[in-house]
């Protein structure tokens, strides 16, 4: 017998009702889900047929497409700490290291807070755990900026599942991106920590003596606050390998399309959200570009910060986007316009990506309906 | 004395406060919680102003809810009103300079504020002058408790200060704590609202 398995047999009359340690029931509840599937089927008299891929299982995918993204944003913060102190960028293993170093705290505040009310709230309702947070939990730290304050960070995570998440319902219940309010309350609530130029992105200080101690005067822009004052980007192929700076997780185009191309071929995200999205960025990217004179290629629009790593991961969340598949054509469209809008017309936020998922996230149910009542019309009509 | 105070007057005062409450229970009010609340002072002379004008509001249509006729009654209970606030704001103009330019067009507006319009409807058109004046009282000040609750926390997190002087300590930011940006806007504030309507409904099961 697996000795896993063996284990969470040993362990669960202690957390059942009436045992010693009822009270984290839902904690070994849901370590036994995420490492087992549940071995309940369909009650008797159902027609119901399960897929043996529950949502933990779907969950889990998006978290091993998600590696390549977080395991170069590692590497990219010890190389962005590294040429901004003017050292050695030749040793990647001593740059990842570094990298690591920054983001593991991140990650790890990011899960236990989340997965810390998760499990709160389960045991007090008395349900089974939610896995949504699996997901949300290694996302967060990958669209913020590398010097986002801890404290913050937990603050903004905890907000977020509550007022994101457990009000609404819980998993699957919740309108709006959860990482993404995360993001926007970091965003609105400590906004010299999350844009700007002045050492926002680039990790300044030496971890367990690796890296190098940036010096105070020194600013690092990304593409976009370049674009936002007028300036063409310099080199538009890092962007596309990932060496520039931005948030940990989003820079490197290369690194998410690994993940896209494990999402789609498992078939977890939806390539229609996805293509939809570039679509509508490169539309608009390229009418701006000639009508308002944007600095940036209409292609920039797409490598550039936030764009392919929302694209990919955060627009095609299936709890939150439209569900109707032609729903998704236009959910998907309208994120990308939007964002681009935001981007190049808004003088106050270079990025627009997350404004722009929100923005959709709130009218997808009104895309959905629309789809749906222009079908029951249509098929009304031929009935007559 | 006994008589003025009555259980059914007791009621008119202090229902409001809690079970009946005009933000929290009946959510009305809402637009002026959320504008005035960003400081704690604005707060505190907003919930006063409503407190004052509901009140004697109250007991001017009470006297002479006799005599309106039913189908201009609303006009009626408006130009009181109006009559009221006009005398609130230039008596804020005069004392407190500072609090009504950050009010601005609150203090006006409190003339649309529906618990002023509920309350003379509902209460003041069928009662006496005196139960009228407590529920104008009570109706105010339930009003003006969620206000100060929401401006102390939008102020304390916002700011650092609480009316103006600093509270969070210096050594705090040293550290590395930041105020919080979002608590300034109003969307924050319309969370604040909710979390308060959360908690006083989770402690009163019965409202």
């Amino acid at each position: 017998m697996n000795p896993i398995k063996k284990l969470f047999d040993n362990i669960r009359p202690h957390v059942e009702e009436g045992g010693k340690f009822h009270a984290f029931r839902s904690l070994v509840d849901g370590f036994e889900t995420f490492a087992f599937v549940p071995n309940t089927t369909s009650r008797v008299g159902s027609v119901n047929i399960h897929d043996a891929i529950d949502s933990k299982r779907i969950m889990s995918f998006v978290v091993i497409a998600l590696i390549p993204a977080l395991l170069f944003g590692m590497y990219n913060v010890g190389y962005q700490n590294a040429v901004a102190a003017g050292g050695d960028t030749s040793d990647i293993c001593a740059l990842f290291l570094y990298g690591l170093l920054a983001v593991l705290p991140k990650l790890a505040v990011s899960y236990i807070v989340g997965l810390g009310i998760e499990f709160v709230v389960a045991q007090w309702k008395n349900e089974e755990i939610q896995e949504g947070f699996l997901v949300s939990g290694i996302i967060i730290p990958m669209i913020v900026p590398v010097n986002t304050p801890l404290w913050a960070l937990a603050l903004a995570v905890a907000f977020s599942v509550v007022f994101a998440k457990e009000i609404f319902g819980g998993t699957g219940m919740n309108i709006f991106n959860v990482a993404l309010i995360t993001r926007a309350f970091l965003f609105f609530s400590y906004p010299s920590k999350m844009t700007g130029d002045d050492s926002v992105w680039v990790a300044q200080e030496q971890i367990c003596g690796l890296g190098y101690n940036v010096p105070d005067t020194f600013t690092a822009a990304t593409p976009l606050g370049d674009a936002a004052v007028g300036t063409a980007m310099a080199d538009p192929m890092a962007a596309i390998y990932g060496l520039i700076p931005g948030s940990i997780g989003e820079t490197s185009v290369i690194a998410i399309a690994l993940g896209a191309i494990l999402l789609l071929w498992t078939g977890v995200a939806s390539w229609k959200i996805m293509v939809s999205v570039f679509a509508g960025g490169a539309l608009m990217g390229y009418l701006l570009q000639g009508v308002a004179g944007n600095p940036l290629e209409w292609w920039h629009q797409l490598v550039v910060g936030g764009f392919a790593f929302g694209a990919v991961f955060m627009a095609t969340d299936p709890v939150t986007s439209a569900r109707t598949e032609c729903g998704k054509w236009v959910y998907g469209f309208l994120i990308g316009v939007v964002a681009v809008l935001v981007r190049v017309l808004n003088p106050g936020y270079p990025e627009g990506m997350m404004l722009a998922i929100l923005l959709m996230n709130l009218f997808a149910p009104l895309i959905d309906y629309c789809v749906v009542q222009r079908n029951i019309n249509k098929r009304a009509k031929r009935a007559k | 004395m006994s008589k003025l105070f009555s259980a059914e007057n007791r009621e008119a005062l202090t229902g409001p406060l809690n079970l009946n409450n005009p933000v929290t229970v009946q959510v009305l009010g809402i637009c002026s919680a959320l504008a005035v609340t960003s400081q704690l002072a604005p707060a505190i002379v907003m919930g006063l102003s409503v407190t004052v004008i509901t009140a004697f509001a109250n007991v001017i249509i009470s006297l002479l809810r006799n005599t309106i006729p039913n189908r201009i009654r609303i006009i009626v209970q408006l130009v009181v009103v109006a009559a009221l606030v006009t005398i609130v704001s230039q008596l804020l103009k005069a004392f407190v300079y500072d609090v009504s330019v950050q009010l601005s067009v609150y203090v006006g507006l409190i003339i649309t504020n529906c618990i002023l319009m509920g309350r003379l409807e509902a209460f003041a058109m069928q009662s006496a002058p005196w139960p009228s004046f407590l529920d104008g009282i009570g109706n105010g000040l339930g009003y003006a408790w969620v206000l100060v609750a929401v401006g102390f926390v939008r102020e304390l997190f916002g700011f650092g200060t609480l009316l103006g002087f600093q509270i969070v300590p210096q050594a705090l930011y040293d550290m590395g704590y930041m105020n919080n940006g979002m608590m300034v806007m109003p969307a924050m504030s319309l969370i604040i609202v909710g979390c308060v309507i959360w908690a006083h409904r989770s402690l009163n099961k019965e409202a």
